[in-house]
């Protein structure tokens, strides 16, 4: 998210995968897109009917790998270098859309001479070793800014022919030259020509008349460099101008139907919705007017609290809306008790003063700080980094409450871990709620797309099973009651939260009306209780209640819920307009600004998406135009402009001031403006690019269970890597319970090359046992040439590639391959690292007996309710109970 | 309108009074006589079938599973093969529907050569680059009944169990099988297994009671990439040859068609495939053989050899006794 958020303005996905359909090449990296998103694959199979090239790189030779067209394979870490690799092309070749890039890229703009990275060291300057923080300099990434006339505020200074030595595209150039298709190879483990191959079908592909897209997925995220690598194909495809274009754009493949969802409306510890900075425990932001000036640090300040380049957001481009956003969630979240009076409540929304993602709090839960827990059909037993960490920590707990489906691994820690202590020593209290499956409950799922789509409640739950928003609902209730009479200050935020959403309709009392959940999150009008239409309605003076502001018109009034929408319609973009409602406004395509040239006219005729139409003095096309309206293509900025009238008419990226993409992130991107090559926290290889290791911002988790093995550690010199496959989904937690998925994958499994199977004595389906320093786990070896030695940095590099989705609960049964993996931070996102790190494999099985008990297979599924509506014809025919 | 509205539509449109079973016999006389009676013949429909594309295949299993599904089939206790990631190995009487898997992978390429220092980009040759073949080949295949216009089991069948319904479809009726294994025996793709629990023979019916109201199987509208292609015979086939065209034309000149038409020695399947490598390798018959092509020979080589027997043995006793 913080990858694409800096480059382009929103950290979401760009374009939608059916826009695929229209690429002409597509490069799958950091994904295993066929078997993570078998329905989504539909469109690079067509677009390869089409005549597009699909291209593959990965560690291993999976399922999408079979169905592309080129596969290359890399080591696991090594993105970064490779994808550096296609950069260095683009640039030395003048491969890049150079139209595209002097308008709608900062690559003009001139950069402070305090600027400076060492190729020696891999560090930016002003790097501060006592912090591990880039402090030393902080407006050493600032643009240089040119003062208006008559004193007016600054524009950043340009170069419009590229060629100032100080500008970014020549920054950039110089940046990426280390990154030769040798020194890549070497790095990769891959041949120098597949780096040249990629990177030409890609220039091949983009330009006026053909666009290339990128698709990623926690291939990428999950690595200590995330945000980093993701921040490369963003240059890339800024530089082949891809952004904003039909089957362009980058997918950020989401791992979940609702993940985005899930940040958009968050449990972020560091987000209020919709990305709103979550203030901190600053002087700077002591007061909501204080935050509101200095807010949008977060993340940017790099040892400035109250000024810097990144005060410019505070008056140009849709930041400058920050108060809007803010002062609405305050009224959606306390109502009447906010007034202007009161800071709108400012006081009671809590202050960040520490890092508190989850694996920090984690960690604090291990040390027993953390007193209580809710997992919501989340299983950190076996899907979080460092799962026997993870096991313990909620070992210490007071209290556990796990809301699922099944009993998981996290609900059963107390006594089913195999490697767990006697449970009649474990303090923790659990309570087991039963989950509504989702066909149970109404609610919206907002995918990848950023597409929010309503669904009904097609049965009841059974039993005393409930909807995930009935439990927060009812918990919320409770809290209330329970603090109404305090008269503390603290309990203030409680006591004022507006919590009433009760389904007047529903037979049962506390039944919650997801609707009006979705009415709060659209905003409404505080006097006149009338749904916002849009989010030009906003207004910062408390006349409005706003809890989702990216939501803003998707429930324009009661009648219609535009999420609900089913018209079936497609456009010739290849976009179902009415079906669904996509934020923001309903653009599918973010940035389509981009897809028109600075005169507003599209690229090509076989590449249009959106276009000036002259005659009606409005922007139009296939998609709603991510763009104020009617602002004219040629529109020029006066000096002094705020707000959206500060950017320009070909400038498409208007939640940067600037108005442009980012080849250069001056701000937003902790441990550098430009990505720059390390190594995982955990590599048998050292950084061949550079003295500093791996990245120095990562922060490594201190604990008794969390050691990591040094660089180059021989006792591990193996890189591991871990995945899903299609017939498993996630921890399992829903997959391994059910008999039809476990029969087509009953067993936990590694994957290893026939030469690192020779090496170890390991025949195919041998037991193995992997070791890191933190723990052992054993599985069957499945030998298979779709795992390949690499030779890297001149000696070979083997991978040993693991389903993570296995645990001690279900009807297949496994060792957790996460409890092998490191905890640790990555700078920006604080992801963990667990797609490469060191390992060790022998043969043999381990010492102790670590028997788990599996459930039975379950029997037949009859239907043994009477089957209404459904004609003889209907009735299963084959089934050996298909009787009268 | 809401998503409940619309699958009412739907139930109205399809809306047929919950039907009965057909009544058992009872008496002295019926239930001899009645499986000599002909029911009404269904009204012959367009012969339907399926192409299946091989190459867009993406293993997901998706239409093993809705198989499973829709006809309610036990789960098999499987364990890890490793034979790739096929653990249900083959068709039975569970396993209507079974993915295949097969890795073809040629000798690796060597690692680089010692590298050189910073590359000159005229140094590669772009053209070959880009025409170079893809290294390695993981090949899919979703294998089911295949549905032959003129089937061997069926013919072997002896009690009329199998029959073709009015989709020319091939079907096998459980509750009038006798659970011989004629049917097995015949097979030349090894599909029909009879089942532990009731010894009758089982294979993928073609979702026959889907098709009476109208929808395609359910392998078919599971399937995630279009691999699986239900419908019209000449539809599919149309399309199946448009296709291999198209693929061929792109250079994948070992794009061929599996099925679709006859052979002098086998009937044309009503589930055809294109295939991307021989059908040896996806462990399917080169020339599948129809054992009942040669049975008329089969008849009278057994009665001549009979007679030759016969011959002998009275040779033999006019010897002795003489």
């Amino acid at each position: 998210m913080s990858g694409l958020g800096t480059s382009f303005g929103f950290g979401a996905c760009t374009n939608f995968p059916r826009d695929l359909v229209n690429s002409d090449c597509i490069l799958v990296m950091g994904s295993n897109m066929a078997e993570s998103h078998p329905v989504g694959f539909l469109w690079p199979t067509l677009a390869q009917q089409s005549g597009a090239t699909l291209i593959h790189v990965d560690p291993r030779y999976t399922r999408t790998s079979a169905a592309a067209d080129v596969h290359v394979t890399i080591r696991p870490g090594a993105d970064l270098a490779f994808l550096g690799g296609i950069v260095r092309y683009i640039v030395a070749n003048n491969r890049h859309f150079e139209e595209y890039v002097v308008h709608y890229t900062n690559a003009a703009t001139i950069l402070s001479p305090e600027y400076g990275m060492d190729p020696a060291t891999g560090l930016f300057a002003g790097f501060n070793p006592a912090t591990s923080t880039y402090d030393l300099l902080p407006e050493s990434w600032d643009y240089v800014m040119e003062p208006g006339p008559d004193g007016a505020p600054a524009q950043p200074k340009t170069d419009p022919t590229l060629q100032d030595p100080q500008c970014v595209f020549q920054v950039l150039k110089r940046h990426f030259d280390p990154y030769t298709p040798e020194t890549v190879a070497n790095i990769c483990g891959c041949r120098p020509e597949d780096v040249v191959k990629v990177a030409e079908l890609l220039c091949r592909n983009s330009g006026r008349e053909r666009t290339s897209a990128i698709a990623y997925s926690l291939g990428w995220t999950q690595h200590g460099t995330g945000p980093q690598i993701i921040r490369t194909a963003a240059i890339v495809q800024l530089l082949l101008g891809n952004i904003g274009r039909p089957g362009g754009g980058i997918i950020a493949l989401r791992g979940h139907a609702n993940v985005q969802g899930a940040t958009d409306i968050p449990t972020l510890f560091n987000t209020l919705p919709n990305y709103l900075p979550m203030p901190h425990a600053l002087p700077a932001q002591a007061t909501l007017a204080d935050y509101l000036a200095n807010g949008h640090s977060s993340g940017a300040r790099r040892g400035n609290v109250d000024d810097g380049l990144w005060k410019m957001d505070v008056t140009r481009g849709s930041w400058t809306n920050l108060p809007k956003y803010t002062i609405s969630l305050l009224k959606a979240w306390y109502g009447d008790a906010a007034t202007a009076g009161n800071e709108f409540g400012y006081q009671w929304i809590p202050k960040l003063d520490e890092d508190l993602s989850e694996m920090s709090y984690f960690i604090k839960m291990h040390r027993g700080q953390v007193k209580g827990l809710f997992l919501f059909g989340q299983n950190p037993a076996v899907g979080g980094p460092n799962a026997r960490l993870q096991r313990d920590a909620m070992r210490k707990l007071q209290w556990l409450v796990a809301v699922d489906l099944f009993e998981t691994e996290s609900a059963s820690v107390w006594y089913a871990d195999p490697e767990g202590p006697d449970p009649k020593t474990v303090p923790t209290e659990v309570f087991l709620l039963p989950a509504a499956a989702i066909t149970e409950k109404e609610g919206s799922l907002t995918n990848t797309e950023r597409l929010v789509q309503w669904h009904d409640r097609a049965v009841d739950p059974p039993g005393d099973c409930h909807s995930d928003l009935w439990y927060v609902y009812q918990v919320g209730k409770r809290l209330k009651q329970l603090y109404a009479g305090s008269g503390l200050a603290r309990d203030a935020a409680i006591r004022n939260l507006t919590w009433d959403y009760d389904d007047e309709a529903a037979a049962q009392p506390g039944e919650p009306d997801a609707e009006k959940v979705l009415r709060e999150l659209n905003g409404y009008h505080t006097a006149t209780g009338k749904h916002l239409k849009s989010a030009g309605e906003l207004a910062g003076d408390g006349s409005t209640a706003c809890g989702s502001r990216l939501y803003a018109g998707i429930f324009p009034d009661p009648e219609h819920n535009l999420a609900r929408r089913l018209d079936g319609a497609v456009n010739p973009a290849g976009i179902f307009a009415d079906w669904g409602w996509a934020w923001p406004g309903n653009s599918r395509v973010l940035y389509n600004r981009a897809s028109a040239d600075p005169q507003g006219r599209p690229w090509s005729e076989r590449k249009k998406l959106v276009w000036w139409d002259e005659a009606q003095g409005r922007w139009t096309g296939d998609d709603v135009p991510q763009f104020e309206t009617t602002t004219p293509p040629t529109y020029q900025p006066a000096p002094d402009a705020t707000g959206m009238a500060a950017i320009a008419g070909d400038a498409p990226f208007g939640a940067h001031f600037d108005g442009r993409g980012w080849l250069f992130t001056p701000f937003g991107m902790a441990d550098g403006p430009l990505p720059v090559h390390y190594e995982p926290l955990e590599s048998p290889f050292m950084n061949a690019l550079g003295s500093q290791q791996s990245s120095p911002l990562t922060v490594i988790l201190q604990d008794p269970l969390n050691p990591l093995s040094p660089p180059g550690d021989p006792d591990y010199p193996l890189v591991a890597t871990t995945y899903r496959i299609t017939e498993h989904y996630l921890s399992g937690a829903m997959s391994r319970f059910n008999s039809w998925l476990v029969e087509l994958q009953p067993a936990m499994f590694v994957e290893i090359s026939p030469a690192l199977a020779a090496a170890r004595g390991v025949k195919n389906l041998d037991w193995v046992v992997v070791s890191t320093l933190r723990d052992e786990i054993e599985a069957r070896a499945l030998v298979t040439e779709r795992m390949q030695p690499l030779t890297v940095e001149g000696r070979p590099a083997h991978v040993v590639g693991m389903l993570w989705g296995f645990g001690y609960r279900g009807e297949a049964v496994g060792e957790s391959a996460n409890v092998l993996s490191p905890m640790s931070l990555s700078p920006d996102a604080d992801i963990q690292g667990t797609k490469s790190f060191a390992c060790q494999l022998r043969a043999g099985r381990l010492g102790d007996e670590r028997h788990v008990p599996a459930l039975p297979m379950a029997p037949l599924p009859l239907i043994d309710l009477p089957v209404r509506q459904t004609p003889w014809a209907g009735q299963p025919e084959g089934s050996e109970q298909h009787v009268d | 309108m809401s998503i409940k509205d619309v699958a009412r539509k739907q139930l109205e449109v399809i809306g047929l009074p919950p039907a009965t079973a057909p009544e058992r016999p009872h008496g002295l006389i019926e239930p001899i006589l009645y499986p000599f009676r002909r029911g009404e013949m269904p009204e012959v429909q367009p012969p339907v079938g399926f192409f299946t594309d091989t190459s867009v295949c993406i293993g997901c299993k998706a239409c093993q599973v809705a198989c499973k599904e829709w006809n309610l089939l036990q789960a098999a206790e499987t364990g890890l093969s490793g034979k790739s990631y096929d653990n249900t190995l083959a068709l039975s009487a569970e396993e209507w529907r079974h993915v295949k898997f097969i890795e073809l992978f040629d000798e690796m390429p060597l690692p680089p050569p010692p590298l050189k220092p910073t590359a000159n980009f005229d140094d590669f040759d772009i053209k070959k680059l880009l025409d170079e073949p893809k290294v390695g080949h993981w090949l899919m295949m979703s294998d089911s009944c295949k549905h032959c216009v003129s089937a061997p089991c069926q013919l072997a069948c002896p009690t009329g169990a199998i029959v073709h319904t009015e989709f020319a479809n091939v079907l096998i009726q459980p509750d009038i099988c006798n659970g011989c294994s004629s049917c097995i025996a015949s097979c030349p793709f090894g599909v029909i297994t009879r089942s532990a629990a009731d010894g009758h023979s089982y294979k993928c019916t073609m979702c026959y009671d889907r098709l009476h109201d109208g929808l395609e199987p359910a392998c078919a509208r599971a399937c995630p990439t279009w691999a699986i292609n239900f419908g019209p015979i000449d539809a599919i086939k149309q399309q199946a040859e448009a296709r291999v065209k198209q693929l061929q034309d792109r250079g994948v000149s070992q794009a061929y068609l599996y099925g679709d038409a006859a052979t002098d020695q086998y009937s044309a399947l009503h589930n055809f495939y294109l295939l991307l490598a021989e059908p040896g390798v996806y462990g399917l018959p080169d020339q599948a053989a129809n054992p009942h092509n040669h049975l008329a020979g089969d008849y009278l080589r057994a009665a001549l050899g009979l007679l030759l027997a016969l011959a002998v043995l009275v040779a033999a006793f006019a010897l002795v006794g003489g």
